[in-house]
């Protein structure tokens, strides 16, 4: 009997891929370790190796097919005595696209859980009415910042791991090596402290580096040249001394990864007098905020999300689309209850809302987009109309940024409360590698639901 | 005298000068601290002269120095106004970070001198950046990066060294040995001593000089510098210097003998040692040295009344320069 080769999972993220090329046709005999096809996830085209041994029945899944489902069959191997075309063990349920033209469609369909859930969203009124809009990955609206910048600024370059001739680990600077040689895209060894200090001493002397940390984790490494080197030098120069570099990369958790690759340093940073710190969700913040932030003469934290990078919205077409640092954006305007999320929480927001909507209660969804300068009169304006306020991050929940919203909540906004400030926050406990128990540790859209209903006396 | 014989003989003067007015200028920074005038930490580079004299001896303009919190001598020998560090050191408006940085944290654009790090080693990726940027530029500036014999225990500074040979950045790493890490010595904090052996397996070439004397230190300066400026990359100078004050003025110094510090000061003083060359060379005589030494003091003095005489920052200063 036949068995089936499934599509292979290449990345903690990944939940489906386009089968690129097949190296393999039917009726080829094949051992462990011979390469079957490439595969290209969001992050990289990768070999696909066989694991039995056998001969090739049939091809399920034909080459340049997108959007391959994790798991679904793309070819069946047959025992010793098979022929080709003898049943596989079970039917294929395929994605099974032709390749060509359809294939695009089962690429839109997506995943629960890498594609945005489909919700309105308001305007953004920094963005001139009638401009045309285009559909952009959060990926591609970070790497078309840094181009842009990289093109107006002779002084802008990037530097980290596996940015260059890798073309980004997470394929964020892809392209940019060929675009503007190694003179500017740089590639660094695995030196954290190391490079994040030569990036700082740069900047001191007047380049404006963008430093790329593989993940945010990496970066406690450095956190001595970030916070005492970057934050501090303006001031304890009396105004001498300038640091304008950017530090960016995927925060909080990814899938799977546990506690040490897993955790939501905003609170930390937005902690530091000196620093800017920036964590958007959609594509067109993500890339007008990544443009200010590299022409804002501070060092400014720029806080990614790897979930999102894949996700896409529209991107204003617009020559020179630059965001003001320290806006925060009513994503769904509402009066019975303020949501003040930011990151990969306000795609969980606005689903939430959605769901409110159809039981009665009419959230408003703040997407803070900045969270030092953190702009309070937004969200006080919005709790002063709604009378209720429920903060969500993945974060842990001692001293985060909702601890911080909530608290100034309840200083400058407290007459107008109609319930205690509540925050949805990660549990209290390092991320569990485990399936299940990860799944436990991280907020929920139904936690916000029941978070609302409670401060909306809905419960 | 020949023309070029009179300008050796004014830059030999300009050593003596320099180096006797970093010293003056740490007694009166030491005495003021004793007198409360002065607060917090506070590292004195008396001994350790000759080191930064001889090295800025060897730089051209354009030319950046960049250090740990030992950095009044480096300051000055770049030719800083004494006012204004001493203004910092007693934390006055007038002071070269306006009273916000003090004695380890003080920077000046103008001069390329970019700090007075307070953190042990952090001003070693710092000083590879800057010549990251030169290299970047295309400009022939060298950046002279100093760490102690402390520092070089920090992990950084091989982050450093790696990028610096790989990226062939045109820095000189000083170290200064001055045999303490705060009050351990090197013996019980290095497994090689050697410190200009510390980048051999980095392919960057090293080289030991006797950071008490200033024409040494010049000499090696120059070298390292044609290197840097030819495009070959790092090099590092270990300087053997001594400092005779303790690691910050509230060290007891228990860790080492006072006749180990009066038989330095006696035998190998950088500023007695040279002021003696060059009497014996007939650039000066007696007379003229004690003359620059009054002149010198008299500079000190009034930097001093200076730094007690300006006024605090105004209380809004708090909130200024911390972000452009």
């Amino acid at each position: 009997m036949s068995t089936e080769i499934l599509m292979p999972a290449l990345s903690p993220t990944m939940e489906e891929g386009k089968l690129s090329k097949w190296l393999v046709k039917a009726g080829d005999t094949v051992k462990s370790g011979d390469i079957l096809a490439e595969i290209e996830t969001d992050k990289a085209t990768m070999e696909f190796e066989a694991v039995d041994e056998g001969k090739i029945g049939e091809i399920l899944v034909a080459e340049g097919t997108e959007g391959v489902k994790v798991n679904s069959p793309i070819a069946t191997l047959l025992a010793d005595g098979e022929t080709a075309g003898a049943a596989p063990a079970k039917k294929a349920e395929a994605p099974a696209a032709p390749a060509g033209e359809d294939h695009k469609a089962v690429a839109d369909k997506g995943t629960e859980k890498s594609q945005a859930p489909k919700v309105e969203v308001a305007a953004d009124p920094e963005v001139p009415e009638g401009t045309e809009m285009v559909m952009t990955t959060v990926r591609d609206a970070l790497r078309d910042a840094m181009a842009e910048e990289m093109r107006r600024d002779e002084l802008v370059f990037l530097m980290g791991e596996e940015v260059a001739e890798y073309q980004g680990a997470y394929k964020i600077s892809q392209g940019l090596l060929q675009e503007f040689t190694d003179r500017r895209v740089i590639d660094t060894p695995i030196t954290e402290h190391g490079f994040t200090g030569l990036g700082v001493g740069a900047a001191f002397a007047g380049l404006k580096p963008i430093v790329e940390f593989m993940t945010w984790n990496f970066a406690m490494q450095a956190m001595d040249q970030i916070i005492n080197s970057a934050a501090k030098t303006r001031y304890m120069s009396g105004g001498q001394m300038s640091c304008p570099i950017v530090f960016r990369g995927p925060n909080g958790a990814a899938a799977r990864v546990a506690a040490q690759h897993s955790q939501d340093y905003s609170a930390w940073y937005a902690s530091v007098p000196g620093m800017k710190v920036v964590a958007p969700y959609f594509a067109a913040d993500a890339k007008g905020l990544l443009k200010a932030a590299i022409r804002d003469p501070n060092p400014v934290i720029f806080l990614e999300n790897e979930i999102v990078y894949g996700r896409s919205f529209p991107v204003p077409k617009l020559d020179d689309f630059v965001l003001p640092i320290g806006k925060a954006r009513i994503v769904r305007p509402g009066k019975d209850v303020t949501i003040v999320a930011y990151s990969i929480t306000v795609g969980q927001a606005l689903e939430a809302a959605e769901k409110l909507a159809e039981e009665g209660i009419d959230a408003e969804v703040i997407d803070l987009r900045t969270l030092r300068p953190l702009d309070m009169d937004t969200v006080l304006e919005s709790v002063r109309k709604t009378n209720r306020i429920v903060t969500m991050e993945q974060a842990w929940p001692v001293c985060s940024i909702g601890s911080e919203v909530c608290s100034r909540v309840a200083l400058e906004a407290f007459d107008y409360l109609d319930a205690p400030p509540t925050k949805v926050t990660g549990k209290d406990v390092p991320m569990p590698y485990a399936a299940n128990l990860e799944k436990l540790a991280l907020p929920t859209v139904e936690d916000l639901i029941e978070a609302v209903k409670a401060v909306t006396y809905k419960a | 005298m020949p023309e070029a014989a009179k300008s050796n003989s004014e830059s030999q003067k300009k050593l003596y000068h320099d180096m006797l007015l970093i010293r003056r200028f740490e007694e009166r920074a030491g005495q003021l601290y004793g007198m409360g005038l002065i607060g917090g930490f506070c590292h004195l580079y008396i001994g350790q002269e000759a080191v930064v004299v001889g090295l800025m001896g060897a730089a051209k303009e354009g030319d950046q120095q960049i250090t740990a919190y030992r950095d009044h001598g480096h300051m000055l020998a770049q030719g800083i106004d004494p006012k204004s560090v001493m203004a910092e050191l007693t934390g006055r408006s007038t002071g070269l970070s306006r009273g916000k940085g003090g004695s380890m944290h003080m920077f000046s654009a103008e001069k390329k001198f970019y700090g007075g790090h307070g953190i042990v080693g952090a001003q070693v990726p710092i000083g590879t950046g800057l010549a990251f940027a030169n290299k970047y530029r295309g400009s022939d500036a060298v950046t002279l990066t100093y760490f102690g014999d402390g520092a070089a225990n920090q992990g950084q500074v091989y982050e450093s060294f790696n990028m610096a040979e790989l990226w062939k950045l045109p820095v000189i790493y000083v170290i200064e040995n001055n045999q303490y890490a705060m009050g351990t010595s090197v013996a019980r904090s290095s497994a090689e001593t050697d410190f200009s052996k510390r980048g051999l397996s980095f392919n960057i070439p090293g080289m030991q000089v006797d950071g008490m004397d200033v024409e040494a230190v010049q000499a090696a300066g120059e070298e390292a510098m044609a290197w840097c400026r030819a495009g070959k990359g790092p090099i590092i100078l270990e300087m053997k210097t001594y400092r005779y004050r303790g690691h910050s003025m509230s060290d007891p110094a228990k860790y080492r003998t006072r006749e180990e510090v009066t038989e330095v000061r006696e035998k190998r003083d950088p500023i007695d040692h040279f002021g003696k060359k060059l009497i014996e060379r007939g650039v000066v005589n007696e007379d003229d040295l004690k003359q620059m030494d009054a002149q010198v003091k008299a500079q000190v003095v009034a930097a001093a009344e200076f730094a007690t005489e300006s006024p605090e920052p105004g209380l809004a200063e708090l909130y200024t320069d911390i972000y452009a």
